[in-house]
């Protein structure tokens, strides 16, 4: 199927719609957040204001809408600012680690023979592990911080692509354009970049925008975990990880903090919502047994 | 098939080595400083020694990296995986320790998991395209979309803050005295099959109690996951020539839909088990730290919070040969189920 075909469907379907007007209106917030929320300190836009240094969290205000969270970190600052740090670790992880894996399986796939199956065994060895507990190990190794997070997301999330890269990179091989550049005697690298993989590259594209979702996740699970992000630093999974302590609220009052809970808990949850809602159109859009 | 079981086995030595050079090379990352904290298990070890670097040379952590690996694994073989800090214990004993918690959360939560998953995949198949399948669709994408621990502490908070009716833990205080009292025999450490050998049900409730939230918890994202590949199979089975047969014999709607198709659809289910034991194993984590119930996963998250690099690597080599054993089971079994993949 062509890609615009694809797209007329995608737009045409509402739930995947819905999916798009929110992931539009999340990336109109991470544009402007400078505006939305300006920063205290230019240089350190990332780092939320505090409102004083008590513990205790504070309910909404005029002057903290969403009110703050424990440490008097502004949670409306957070959430603006943390939109940034979910597209950039969505984008960085997936855009680094899909190209790995576009190219590892591609050599695997069109060298085949051993150097396919010394590739594969390397693939299963990295699957092995379970996804969240190879990146925990890895980022507690490296340390806290955004940059070891992705470094650690990329290291383990190559593998799907690189099999999705392979099984179509085969499938192609021995079409008849291939041959015929390589009888018209073209080096592998133009054959490969020309030829196999922009005939190759659609529902790579189309995995690629399905992980969106679960690296952030991911990402934010490591920041609740306590390896992630560090202290201050806009993240949802932070913030989060900041309610903890205060769930059950007062004596006679258990949702006395509810806002250190649901209102980053809605931030996160819908802008995964917003992918996998896209993801799943596409799935049934492309899933041949449906069709 | 038996080829095909054959290979897989063969390939068993090489995916372990591999995992193992994994871990190790994450070891190595670390200088060699830290990796000596593996070895140091009380403070008064480190005042004998006129300088750190002697213990580093002692313990051979300048050594080529083949020699230290080599020394690692034959530890490793042995079952010595170093100290762990924060368990205040050897990561093995930390391990075992925590083990029964874990597989009785595992298990349980597989009930609801297959269960519900496959149930709601054949409703929504079935009413393909109806208002059910829509709104089943919503709820799993929903699902799907939450990520685990906002989930876990939602539930928390409604039916621990306000209602009361589902703590953390995995008993209460009352139920504790009694499993570490000495009348109560500790069979396996699963208290609720512990429970039944000892006749005492109301551990047994109170056990179930505490597993619920947990146990929803894990299950809603693979609900989603079941669900959707249970729905697609089912769907494209629903089209089959023997399924209109049956329906032109006149079989009734409910013998076609559940004797013939369910069973033809659900053998494809059985290629994702691997991947979803994969992501149980990597939910616990989460949620036994959210529920507070001392399993293996609790032990991960604390190990890494307090930069205790022999828990946190042990954990992940035990979780990983455990997972490659689990996935190798469910691949043979797959075999012998479908005889389609013994082509491959």
């Amino acid at each position: 199927m062509e890609w615009q075909e694809v797209l007329k469907r995608l737009l045409q379907n509402k739930i995947s719609l819905l999916g798009i007007l929110i992931i539009l209106f999340f990336i109109v917030v991470a544009v402007f957040a400078p505006w939305i929320a300006p920063p205290r300190d230019a240089d350190e836009p990332y780092l939320i204001p505090r409102g004083g240094w008590a513990i205790q969290p504070q309910p909404p205000s005029e002057e903290y809408i969403f009110g703050t969270t424990e440490g008097q970190y502004d949670i409306f600052y957070g959430i603006v600012w943390g939109t940034r740090t979910a597209f950039r670790i969505g984008l960085i992880v997936v855009g680094i680690s899909s190209s790995i894996g576009i190219i590892v399986g591609t050599i695997a796939a069109y060298y085949g023979g051993w150097i396919d199956e010394v590739i594969m065994r390397i693939t299963d060895v990295f699957m092995s592990i379970p996804f969240i507990i190879a990146t925990i190990v890895l980022v507690t190794i490296l340390g806290q911080g955004i940059t070891n997070v992705m470094i650690a997301l990329i290291t383990f999330s190559w593998m799907s692509t690189a099999r999705l890269m392979r099984s179509q990179v085969l499938s192609v091989k021995e079409d008849e354009f291939v041959q015929a550049a390589l009888a018209l005697g073209a080096n592998d690298f133009r054959i490969i970049f020309r030829h196999i993989i922009l005939n190759t590259i659609f529902p790579v594209v189309i995995q690629a925008s399905m992980r969106m979702g679960s690296m952030v996740i991911t990402a934010s699970t490591l920041s609740f975990l306590g390896v992630g992000a560090p202290e201050g630093y806009a993240d949802w999974g932070q913030m989060i990880s900041f309610a903890r302590n205060w769930i059950l609220g007062v004596e006679g009052d258990p949702l006395h903090y509810w806002y250190t809970l649901v209102i980053p808990g809605v931030a996160i949850t819908l802008f995964c919502l917003s992918w996998n809602l896209i993801g799943d159109a596409f799935r049934d859009i492309l899933d041949p047994k449906l069709n | 098939m038996i080829s095909y079981i054959i290979r897989r086995f063969l390939i068993l030595p090489v995916i372990l080595l591999g995992v193992s050079l994994l871990i190790f090379s994450m070891i190595m990352m670390l200088g060699p400083y830290q990796r000596l904290s593996t070895y140091i298990t009380d403070p008064a070890q480190l005042k004998g020694a006129e300088d750190i670097d002697q213990l580093v040379t002692k313990y051979g952590l300048d050594d080529p990296w083949y020699e230290q690996y080599g020394r690692w694994i034959s530890g490793v073989a042995q079952g010595d995986f170093g100290w762990s800090e924060s368990a205040g214990a050897p990561v093995t004993r930390a391990i075992a320790d925590r083990f029964p918690a874990t597989i009785e959360l595992a298990l349980l939560s597989l009930i609801p998991v297959i269960f519900g998953g496959i149930i709601l995949g054949v409703v929504s198949a079935v009413h393909h395209n109806k208002i059910i399948d829509h709104t089943i669709r919503i709820f799993a994408v929903i699902g799907w979309s939450f990520p685990s621990f906002v989930f876990g502490l939602l539930v928390l908070m409604i039916f621990y803050g306000v209602l009361g009716w589902l703590p953390p833990g995995r008993l209460s205080n009352w139920a504790t005295e009694i499993v570490r009292s000495a009348e109560f025999v500790n069979y396996t450490g699963l208290y609720i099959l512990d429970g039944i050998l000892n006749l005492d049900f109301s551990i047994v409730l109170d056990a179930i109690r505490h597993m619920i939230a947990p146990v929803i918890t894990i299950s809603i994202l693979w609900w989603a996951f079941i669900l959707r590949i249970t729905r697609s199979n089912m769907l494209e089975t629903l089209k089959k020539d023997y399924i209109r047969t049956a329906r032109a014999k006149g079989l009734a709607d409910n013998i076609v839909v559940y004797k013939h198709a369910v069973r033809n659809a659900l053998i494809p289910v059985v290629t994702v088990a691997g991947q979803m034991v994969l992501g149980l194993a990597g939910g616990l984590v989460i949620v036994e730290s959210i529920f507070n119930i001392r399993g293996l996963g609790q032990f991960m998250a604390n190990s890494a919070q307090q930069l205790d690099y022999p828990g946190v690597l042990g954990g992940a080599l035990y979780f990983g040969f455990l997972l490659i054993l689990i996935n190798l089971f469910v691949d043979v079994s797959y075999a012998v189920i479908d005889p389609r993949i013994r082509l491959e």
